[in-house]
């Protein structure tokens, strides 16, 4: 008896210990899982919530779909955990989740002491207000004891006091946990205006009764460079996250689009071939497109994909122009302009490395 | 060879041997020492794996973070509080808030839950009826759902501040809180302070001797009006002799809100409200098991002796039903303690919000902020465990 409970113990601990030393890339456990598990907001218009349909929808959404893209060339191997302000980076840390997208701010507290890393700026956004425009409140400086709602434990609530201390203004705080509860209370009355980054007031303003009463004040009082994140650790992932949005970037401003990319890609081949057998001959499309679609270079290997893993992600979502558009842009209900998320060739600061 | 049975049996070294391997009281000190020393170890490894695998992930841990500016404001506090003060202060914060509505909630709930049980168990069939239906109603909706009732059903339909219900004394209902004026007092307040102290200790005083002579002699004392001239009236003649050193700040509508006055916020009396009416259904049922283990003869012989039946209830029945009451009253008032971590559905800053929320997000130390508020809760639940069993000792009836 004794010597069979020695045996079992000492068995089990045989197997904890090497469960616990088993250390598997990211990338392996996606593709052994067969798809990428997404972090999303859990409802946020325009982007990450859920259509009438039950589909997923979004800008961030959109973003997990072009990983999925570059790994898999198909678009539906992603699944999605809806994740609220409070839970968003524990999930990510504890590994619950593959990447978060979920419109998450870089801040130096999160890319350093969270075990975290922010792969890229998909969207450079700023805090402003929403007010009733019955309250006849042109500046956010006017907002000098009004009551505030906001969501708790984001960075939009330590902008706030900030913005107010350095004002010298005195506000009322009225926090909730879910975005949900802030609009709720906002739309009661509660609160006198709503605080969060201009793109979800934006959003947020097309679900209320009357779109048309609200306004969002000019005043934009922080950075928030929105962006997707994964964990420490695991540079190969980190590298897919954040080449597959430089790949959207850099096709938008090589003008590759998800209609052409099939015949820029045979142009490209064409351009290999034709090129190779004949000095004289003039290239179709540009090298950058060359290099972008796999056709010159092996760039996917380096990151343990395909070569084709941009050609991929353009194919199934386009580029990060039509995919801002579908989303939140001209295309969108939400039309938000481009701005300063337009391409640097265009006046905006969207700016990717060369894929060379 | 057999062993000779005439000869006594004597202990030699082999046995004795035996019998420290097979004594009871060893082998149980042993294997308790084992167990404990294994409990500990088990705690140890946890506590060592915990921090070494937030090392690897490079996740900050340690205590280090209360010490921090927290940034960010908190709706309700008790005491001082900006968005200059550390994640330390912001706890203190969130504990007292909680501890602000557990007290109240549960003077509130104990309150109206002692009525509810003798109302249910009134002659009256109206009465018993409406109890019967209360409490029904509200110990079998999900308390979450009354908090979330309460806070949006109700208080979202209180009007906007600029038509807001003028109330009696220059108070004003809306949907932004219940504004009171604020009473500033003089520097000559403390003297009224120091007059109730001394009422206070007085009435104490006064009572024991009363009760001493009640005893001995059999007179009574009126100890009703006697102990509202010491505690009342006697402030009072001293309030009026130092000038009446009281001012009021009237609450006054500026802009968006109301500058000035006390504010009662709604999210404070939603959680309040809702708390206490749902924690004092199940008060009432426990009340009302109480007194009806009290057994029916003590009934009868009361109103034998011609005890009206107020008098009997307070004189004869409820201090037998409180050996009855007492334990789960402890539970329920725990129970009113952990429902208020529901706060942070309807946006009152109390400890789960605040610190096992903002606090969490911001510092993205789950560990020790999850760590430090079950320790927190688990304090104020053994704090308010240990005071009811002392209670309930110091009113025990000790039985022939």
């Amino acid at each position: 008896m004794k010597s069979k409970f020695l045996t079992i113990a000492a068995a089990a601990a045989a197997l904890c210990y090497a469960a616990g030393t088993a250390s598997a890339t990211t990338l392996d456990d996606v593709k052994k899982k067969g798809f990428v598990q997404c972090g999303v907001n859990t409802g946020l218009l325009g982007f990450g919530s859920t259509n009438d349909a039950g589909d997923w929808t979004g800008f961030d959404v959109d973003y997990c779909r072009a990983v999925a893209s570059a790994i898999f060339g198909d678009k539906t191997k992603v699944k999605f955990t809806a994740l609220t302000a409070k839970e968003r980076f524990t999930a990510l840390q504890s590994g619950e989740v593959d990447m978060l997208a979920r419109n998450s701010t870089w801040t130096m507290s999160r890319d350093t002491s969270l075990g975290l890393k922010f792969a890229g700026v998909n969207y450079y956004d700023g805090q402003g207000f929403m007010v009733k425009k019955s309250q006849g409140v042109n500046s956010a400086l006017e907002l000098s004891n009004a009551s505030v709602c906001v969501q708790t434990g984001t960075t939009t609530e330590l902008n706030l006091a900030d913005y107010f201390g350095v004002h010298k203004m005195a506000y009322n705080l009225v926090a909730f946990e879910k975005e949900e509860e802030v609009e709720a209370a906002y739309s009661s009355g509660r609160c006198d205006a709503l605080t969060t980054d201009a793109s979800g007031l934006y959003s947020i303003r097309l679900t209320l009764q009357n779109p048309d009463d609200h306004i969002v004040l000019p005043e934009i009082i922080s950075k928030e460079p929105l962006g997707p994140v994964v964990r420490q650790g695991d540079d190969q992932w980190f590298n897919i996250v954040k080449w597959t949005h430089f790949a959207l970037l850099d096709a938008e401003e090589a003008g590759v689009t998800k209609a052409n990319v099939d015949e820029k890609r045979k142009q490209a081949q064409d351009d290999k071939t034709k090129g190779a057998a004949d000095a004289n001959y003039k290239p179709q499309v540009s090298p950058d497109i060359a290099r972008l679609l796999g056709v010159d270079g092996t760039f996917g290997e380096g990151i343990g994909l395909s070569n084709d893993w941009a050609y991929n992600v353009l194919k199934q979502m386009g580029n990060y122009g039509e995919v801002f558009d579908r989303n939140i842009g001209a295309g969108s209900k939400l039309q938000i302009a481009r701005g300063l998320n337009a391409l640097w060739t265009k006046g905006g600061i969207q700016y990717a490395p060369p894929i060379r | 060879m057999a062993v000779d049975e005439s000869l006594p049996r004597t202990v030699s070294a082999a046995p004795a041997r035996a019998s420290l391997l097979y004594d009871p009281t060893i082998r149980a000190i042993v294997f308790q020492v084992l167990l404990a020393g294994g409990l500990i170890a088990f705690v140890v490894w946890i506590a060592v794996n915990t921090v070494t695998n937030l090392r690897r992930a490079n996740i900050a841990s340690g205590f280090d973070f209360l010490w921090n500016r927290s940034g960010f404001d908190i709706a309700q506090s008790l005491i001082s509080y900006s968005s200059e003060s550390t994640y330390g202060r912001a706890l203190i914060v969130g504990l007292l808030n909680t501890l602000l509505i557990a007290i109240l909630g549960v003077i509130l709930a104990s309150i109206i839950g002692f009525l509810l049980g003798i109302a249910r168990l009134s002659g009256n069939w109206l009465l018993s009826r409406l109890a019967a239906v209360y409490i029904e109603t509200l110990r079998n909706i999900p308390v979450l759902l009354q908090l979330l009732f309460w806070y949006k059903a109700v208080l979202s339909v209180l009007p906007s501040p600029r038509q807001g219900l003028q109330l009696p004394f220059g108070a004003n209902l809306s949907n932004r809180g219940l504004l009171l004026p604020r009473a500033i007092g003089g520097p000559e307040l403390v003297d009224t302070g120091i007059a109730f102290l001394f009422g206070i200790l007085a009435v104490v005083v006064v009572g024991q001797w009363a009760r001493r002579r009640r005893r001995a002699t059999g007179q009574p004392f009126p100890m009703l009006w006697t102990s509202l001239a010491l505690l009342i009236g006697f402030p009072v003649l001293v309030f009026l002799a130092t000038g009446a050193p009281l001012a009021f700040e009237f609450p006054q509508l500026k802009g968006f809100n109301f500058i000035g006055g006390w504010n009662i916020k709604p999210e404070f009396m939603a959680l309040l409200l809702g708390l206490s009416l749902y924690t004092a259904t199940y008060i009432a049922e426990i009340v009302r098991a109480g007194i009806l283990a009290v057994a029916h003869g003590q009934t009868e012989a009361a109103r034998a002796l011609g005890l009206r039946p107020g008098a009997t209830l307070r004189l004869v029945v409820i201090p037998q039903a409180m050996r009855v009451i007492i334990p789960p009253l402890t539970s329920q008032y725990l129970n009113l303690t952990k429902n208020s971590s529901l706060a942070v559905a309807i946006g009152y800053p109390d400890l789960v919000a605040v610190f096992a929320g903002t606090v969490l997000n911001q510092t993205g130390q789950a560990v020790e902020v999850i760590f430090l508020t079950m320790v927190v809760y688990l304090a104020i639940s053994l704090a308010t465990s240990l005071f009811m069993n002392w209670f309930n000792r110091r009113v025990a009836l000790v039985e022939r």
